[in-house]
């Protein structure tokens, strides 16, 4: 197969007058490793964070130290790609300088663009780096037209991550009444609960999403074996048990089994992934710019399979749209790297509605 | 000193339209100073109309009271931000501020206003966390904001130290806290109902349905498409703490029962910056208090001052 990324192919390069329509594929890195296999398979772009607060999966053991993200920008510019700073949590009363100065560092390590949530900290980068590209983060909860319209008049952003609870019509209305660049996830661990909107972690850990760039955080996880049965705890609150013949999953807040008027079950979400292999044609007709893939804290291995798998997949579905559908060895790769047993398409289809 | 107003917040539960209307011409007698008026769950709930929100804005203000419209808090479709705008626009006609829970609303509030002077409310799902955002939204208009419910006290008073001039602090003091907001609505799914048809469910639960562990602790609360705390935010002990560090206006949740009497300790203690003492009958059926966020812990804990 053709690697278009390979040839410095980007969003919405046209061979020939109409003849192709495909968009970005954008992998996530927390190493060094995962970065190079990200650009060795294929990827357009490569999202990373600097090991702080100031990123989303602020994860022990997770992210780069300074003279690694410095490798992996010189690896991915050598080969015409793309490095994104996420500082997508939000910066704290008494911390902001912190976030500030990940910005700073962004900029020094050239960063092709920051991926940003919080508006104060737009501001800062469009006063003190004019030049430098703004894309809004997933974390930002922009659902609406209106929400990014507001942030390209106010700060001129260039792209926005659209949070997972949008069908494909609404994406496409969207894409329509806007200018800027749109970017969805085409695969990875689902949030059930919109971003940047949702604090269930710090109601039982103190550390969310926003505040720390954590969910669930791993050191308040307890694993305890009474009797058979595994108890998956969180700051002592149960999350989930599980029988010994039933698989355990990390005890994630709303991935857990509660009782809910004598019934129990997954009251909130089933542990699930996104998978949007079959929606390609769809995505790429509407005009998204950027497929996101999720997952930050995987390891290497997973960034490798999956970047390959995803550009295959778009690659296919960008040369021959119409005879596209996704191969079983793509469906079976990625389903090896999905978290839980079941795979859903998420709000793009709302199987629920 | 000027004394700290108090302030309802937008009913998050879904009630009839006789059981809404009742709540409100109940709260016209209670010393509250603001009442925020809307839909901000979920747009499928209908017993309410916006007529009749801006009709019943109307009467809250002819008791005295200052009314805010507060605007949906998730939006998801383009019908959805169409009636945002148009919310916006009567509000604005009417004279009502608006509350902005997302950043469409705050858009739509920019269109409208086109250049005049018109304030809004940035709610608390505008995730203002420092004062870099917050001095931005004060330049678009803000002329109060409401803190996300986890910032500690030890940060807020750190804002406070950084607020942009005229701009108004809104911190709840009590009730429920909004944990979490998703596509897909947890009551349809715990009837086996989808979305779309979902029969209106949420009418069964007027303080919301109790979400257990899997030992029977009393966990969360789930409310169409919203999750919030099962334990409920009292802040009745801080409340010298907020005036001290010049917070303006003390919000409380609205539940179903006991809110004239938990209004009653909130207005006692402001009028002496003492503290709030509320009775244990009045927490909602099976909560616990917390105040764990204000202390910079997990939200759920509660320490007796």
């Amino acid at each position: 197969m053709l690697n278009l990324a390979s040839i410095g192919f980007s969003a919405y390069e046209v061979i020939g007058p109409g003849l192709m329509k495909t968009c970005e594929l954008v992998a996530p890195a927390g190493s060094l490793l995962a970065l190079k296999a990200a650009v060795d398979k294929g990827a357009n772009a490569i999202y990373l964070g600097l090991r702080n607060a100031t990123n989303a999966r602020n994860f022990g053991g997770l992210n780069f130290s300074d003279y690694d993200i410095r490798q992996g920008v010189a690896y991915a510019h050598a080969r015409d790609r793309q490095v994104l700073f996420a500082i997508n949590t939000f910066p704290q009363a008494r911390a902001a300088a912190e976030w500030r100065a990940a910005i700073d560092t962004a900029v020094q390590m050239q960063a092709d663009a920051v991926i940003l949530a919080d508006p104060g900290l737009m501001a800062y980068a469009r006063d003190g780096y004019p030049d430098l590209r703004l894309h809004l983060s997933v974390q930002g909860s922009a659902t609406t037209v209106d929400a990014i319209e507001l942030m390209r008049e106010q700060f001129n952003i260039k792209r926005a991550v659209l949070p997972r609870v949008l069908t494909l019509l609404e994406i496409e209305k969207i894409i329509q009444q806007t200018s800027v660049e749109i970017e969805v996830f085409g695969f990875g661990s689902l949030c059930v609960m919109a971003e940047g909107r949702c604090l269930l972690s710090s109601y039982v850990t103190a550390d969310s999403p926003n505040n720390k760039g954590v969910c669930s955080p791993a050191h308040a996880v307890k694993w305890e074996e009474r009797d058979q049965v595994l108890y998956a705890r969180l700051n002592g609150s149960l999350i989930d048990r599980y029988a010994a013949d039933e698989a355990a999953a990390y005890p994630t807040l709303c991935k857990g089994r509660f009782q809910v008027e004598g019934k129990t079950d997954y009251a909130l979400e089933e542990p699930t992934s996104l998978n949007a292999l079959a929606l390609l044609p769809k995505l790429l007709k509407m005009g998204v710019a950027a497929i996101k893939i999720e997952g930050r804290q995987r390891s290497p291995s997973y960034v490798s399979q999956v970047v390959a798998t995803l550009r295959a997949a778009l690659d296919a579905a960008s040369i021959n749209p119409e005879r596209y559908s996704p191969k079983p060895d793509w469906q079976t790769t990625l389903a090896k790297h999905a978290e839980g047993a079941q795979v859903t398409q998420g709000a793009f289809e709302r199987p629920w509605k | 000193m000027q004394t700290l107003q108090i302030s309802l917040a937008p009913l998050a539960y879904y009630w009839s339209k006789e059981a809404t209307l009742r709540f409100y011409v109940d709260a016209m007698q209670w010393p509250v100073d603001i009442v925020y008026l809307g839909e901000v769950i979920c747009s499928r709930r209908h017993q309410m109309k916006q007529e009749d929100w801006l009709a019943l804005a109307a009467e809250l203000r002819a008791a005295g009271k200052e009314v805010v419209l507060s605007s949906l808090t998730l939006i998801d479709n383009d019908a959805d931000r169409r009636n945002l705008h148009k919310l916006v626009e009567r509000a604005m006609a009417a004279g009502f501020m608006i509350e902005a829970n997302d950043f469409s609303a705050v858009r739509a509030v920019q269109m409208a206003a086109a250049g005049q002077d018109y304030g809004f409310v940035a709610g608390p799902h505008l995730n203002i966390y420092h004062e870099g955002t917050l001095a931005w939204l004060a330049t678009l208009g803000a002329r109060r904001f409401v803190p996300p419910i986890e910032m500690s006290g030890t940060d807020l008073a750190a804002l406070q130290q950084q607020r942009p001039a005229h701009v108004a602090t809104e911190v709840q003091v009590w009730g429920r806290l909004a944990l979490a907001y998703s596509a897909r609505c947890f009551i349809a799914r715990h009837h086996h109902l989808r979305k779309d048809t979902c029969e209106f469910r949420c009418e069964m639960y007027p303080d919301g349905l109790a979400l257990s562990t899997r030992e029977d602790q009393e966990f969360l609360i789930i409310n169409g498409i919203q999750t919030q705390s099962a334990t409920c935010l009292d802040l009745g002990a801080q409340l010298p703490e907020l005036a001290a560090m010049q917070v303006d206006v003390l919000r409380l949740q609205p539940q179903s029962q006991g809110m004239d009497a938990v209004v009653q300790a909130f207005h006692l203690a402001r009028q002496v910056r003492g503290i709030a003492k509320v009775d244990a009958a009045c927490l909602p059926a099976h909560a616990q208090r917390s105040n764990g966020y204000w202390l910079a812990r997990p939200g759920m804990q509660w320490q007796e001052a």
